[in-house]
């Protein structure tokens, strides 16, 4: 019974002890995973928007003297999950959540109505719901940067270029494998747009999760004989696909993955099968960069930092983290010039992502140029940028093979209003009007 | 002393044939539903009422309906997940196709279009038993979760394969608030769960048992197999698509056919397990257990660290956390392999001697 009374005593101890925390602090929540079939891009991408937000903190002091504070919440990329972490933690900290990260597609899906109703922005880079982009229908959500349909086009534009000319794509076969999820299907639609544009053939063929298994696939790829094959693949399937394609015989330079199938974790496991394959991304790898240095000087060398493994520092996943954070850094920032150098509100952030604009004099200034692209948000545009660049894998690391490819907006962005209106008319959201917003 | 239902005299056949014959336990049960209809609302924040009590309810329900499958009735099943995925669709589309769908008319169909489904692929139980059948219902989780993917008609031509649930109103009263839909998701889930502690001792429920415990000797005193297997498949099946349409509209909001994935199964295998089989009471204790101590677990391990000045490598507490769940798993079935109810029922026995055991 004694003992029950102080493990009692203990847990009521540790509860106080978290409650007191101090005023100017803002307070970012970190639900990702660091388990399961996808903890090698959880980790990593948290590893260096963690590892950012603490140089911030020890630079100079957190942003314009407001600290920056954090609390990790496992989601295990599972969407029940991820929506119980989003509650645990949209109240915390003295104003709450600054803004969610769910990373993970179908989790951003599960916070669209529940975070405009409780006004804290969700900022998904690279990932979620494609037609957010229309920030009059959606103004918390920020799929930032580029997003799917963006990708897919640019994609299709390096394609064309590989083949000569856009117009050379007439008559081509390209083989769409995706991870069959929501993350998966969301390109199927502009595919098949953009297939009847340049007058290619588009077959679709899905991988059940978590798609350690693709025999019948890559059999059904040798079957088709396409030109290309885009790889829309997240974790494990991906290296497994590499492999597949090599013993079916499916030349690897012929292969574009999206940005979550072109990391380290997705080719080194499929060790010289993986050798020649291309990928999208929206960041680049490598450690030449200012503000990787910064990280190393202020957290490592002071035995701090997230990651265990040194040798991920630089790694794709691990930059993208950086981009994380220095996306949140920012617009915090940009918020401040409106509402002033104090914590602020998850409403009040939002305004912040909505007005957000890094230059290439910003990145500069960051250490980040050429590590991503520029980036304007609008009320009417909460992508802000679009562009990507292609690299191949040479066997050991990522070469970078194209500058920055815009996407064919002319196609993407009528998709994108017409899906976002559907959306408004079926949950009679009436959109905002942008020449209001200031 | 206090539960002992000594000098309680039944004096009709109605008093004696009551879902709860001790005094005791009637007064614990109106005292439980009154805290949960009346008390919790007004002390629970939105963090608890939206993240831990809604979803436990709701598992519990799906517990209750897999526990009368396999705990009253004696047959394996491993396609859970994909009756509630039924009934989350079956729900999203009844509302969406039929104009002024009355939403609790729909949660009901939901489950009667799951029960439909659960007929079906019960059917292999008339011949096959145990593990056998165990990978025949295991077909019925792949094919529903396939059918839901490939037919764009069930999630209304979304892109992505996503349903977003529409908002639920009765009479005009919008269920919209964390507290609403908790209330709505625990009236739901009472009637449910008595309507399921009465059929258990019913006629019915007795058959269940007589199946479950020897099926050929049931069918010597004149129970046939076939019925009573394929009314437990469908009554099964109705709590698990009631449960999967709550999922989708009390819980989470949008669903995609993947989030009843073959894992969502094993877990609520699992909380029947650990509850107890055949036990209405062990359904909540499994659903509490399961749901609740990954969530518990995953907010004592930060504190801990604060409290202790550790800083654990990133990956480490989350497997940590892992380990301590599967291990405390295994205690439990170590210390009562008859789960939760049972140590419940011990507990009881001692109570009533108490304080002069012999």
């Amino acid at each position: 019974m004694k003992s029950v009374r102080q493990a009692l005593l203990g847990v009521v101890l540790l509860g106080a002890a978290a409650t007191v925390h101090a005023q100017n602090e803002q307070f970012i929540p970190m639900n990702g995973y660091w388990v399961g079939p996808y903890a090698p891009g959880g980790s990593g991408i948290f590893g260096g928007f963690i590892d950012y937000v603490n140089m911030i903190n020890a630079r100079e002091g957190g942003v314009n003297g407001v600290k920056l504070t954090y609390e990790k919440c496992e989601t295990e990329y599972n969407n029940a999950r991820g929506v119980e972490c989003y509650e645990r933690q949209k109240k915390k900290g003295p104003t709450g959540a600054t803004m969610v990260h769910p990373l993970s597609t179908g989790i951003t899906y599960s916070l669209i109505e529940k975070a405009a109703a409780d006004k804290i922005p969700v900022v998904s880079i690279g990932y979620g719901r494609t037609d957010a982009s229309d920030g009059r229908v959606f103004p918390y959500i920020f799929p930032l940067i580029t997003n799917y349909w963006s990708q897919n086009t640019a994609k299709i534009k390096f394609i064309g270029a590989k083949e000569g000319g856009m117009d050379k794509l007439k008559g081509k076969k390209i083989v769409n494998i995706y991870h069959e999820s929501a993350y998966g299907k969301e390109t199927i639609p502009v595919l098949d747009a953009q297939a009847a544009k340049y007058g290619f053939t588009v077959t679709h063929i899905p991988v059940p999760h978590p798609g350690n298994e693709q025999g019948a696939q890559w059999l059904q790829v040798r079957q088709i004989k396409p030109d290309w094959v885009i790889l829309r693949g997240w974790g494990v399937m991906n290296p497994v696909a590499l492999k597949a394609a090599a013993r079916a015989g499916f030349p690897r330079e012929k292969i574009v993955g999206v940005w979550w199938s072109g990391a380290e974790e997705d080719t080194i496991p499929a060790g010289a099968a993986a050798k020649g394959y291309i990928a999208a991304g929206f960041n680049v790898a490598g450690t030449n960069f200012p503000v990787i240095a910064e990280i190393k000087k202020y957290i490592y060398a002071k035995g701090r930092g997230e990651m265990e493994d040194q040798t991920r520092i630089g790694s794709i996943y691990y930059n993208r983290g950086v981009v994380h954070g220095i996306v949140t850094v920012e617009a915090i920032r940009k918020a401040q010039e409106k509402y002033g150098k104090k914590a602020l509100t998850g409403e009040q952030i939002r305004w912040g992502l909505e007005n957000l604009s890094i230059s290439d004099a910003n990145l500069k200034a960051l250490g980040a140029a050429g590590f991503m692209q520029p980036l304007k948000v609008s009320c009417l545009d909460h992508e802000g940028g679009g562009a990507v660049k292609f690299q191949q894998w040479d066997g050991n690391k990522w070469v970078v093979l194209t500058d920055w490819i815009t996407p064919d907006r002319e196609l993407v962005r009528p998709m994108i209003e017409q899906s976002a209106a559907a959306y408004a008319k079926e949950k009679n959201i009436t959109p905002r009007d942008c020449s209001k917003e200031s | 002393m206090l539960y002992r239902e000594a000098g309680q005299f039944k004096t009709s056949y109605a008093a004696d044939q009551q879902v709860f014959p001790i005094r005791q336990d009637r007064i614990g049960v109106a005292a439980a539903l009154v805290v949960a209809f009346l008390v919790v609302p007004l002390v629970a924040n939105q963090y608890w009422l939206s993240a831990i009590l809604t979803p436990f309810l709701i598992f519990a329900l799906a517990t209750i309906g897999l526990n009368i499958l396999t705990g009253y009735a004696g047959q394996l099943s491993l396609g859970t997940a994909a009756f509630m995925a039924v009934g989350a669709f079956a729900a999203y589309n009844f509302v969406l196709r039929v104009p002024d769908m009355p939403i609790l008319l729909a949660f009901a169909l939901a489950g009667v279009s799951a029960a439909l489904i659960g007929i079906v692929f019960g059917l292999p139980s008339l011949r096959i038993k145990g593990f056998y059948l165990a990978v025949a219902t295991l077909a019925a989780q792949f094919f529903v979760v396939w059918a839901l993917t490939h037919f764009p008609w069930f999630s209304n031509y979304s892109t992505s394969g996503v349903i977003s649930a529409q908002k639920m109103e009765i009479l005009g009263f919008a269920f919209d608030t964390p507290v609403r839909k908790y209330l709505l998701a625990l009236s739901i889930v009472a009637v449910l769960a008595i309507a399921a502690k009465n059929m258990v001792r019913s006629s019915v429920g007795r058959a269940w048992m007589a199946v479950r415990d020897m099926d050929v000797a049931a069918a010597v005193i004149g129970i046939r197999p076939l019925p009573t297997k394929l009314l437990a498949f469908a009554i099964s099946s109705f709590y698990c698509g009631v449960a999967g349409a709550l999922y989708a509209f009390a819980y989470l909001g949008t669903v995609e056919p993947e989030g009843f994935n073959l894992d969502l199964s094993f877990r609520i295998l699992f909380m029947v397990i650990i509850g107890g089989v055949g036990s209405i009471l062990g359904s909540f204790l499994g659903a509490a257990f399961i749901v609740l101590l990954p969530i518990f677990l995953n907010t004592m391990a930060p504190l801990l660290e604060h409290r202790l000045g550790l800083q654990l490598p990133a990956g480490l507490t989350s497997n940590l956390e892992l380990i301590v769940f599967g291990s405390l798993i295994i205690f439990f079935l170590a210390v009562e392999p008859h789960g939760l109810a049972r140590l419940w029922q011990i507990g009881k026995e001692k109570l009533r001697l108490w304080p002069f055991p012999h």
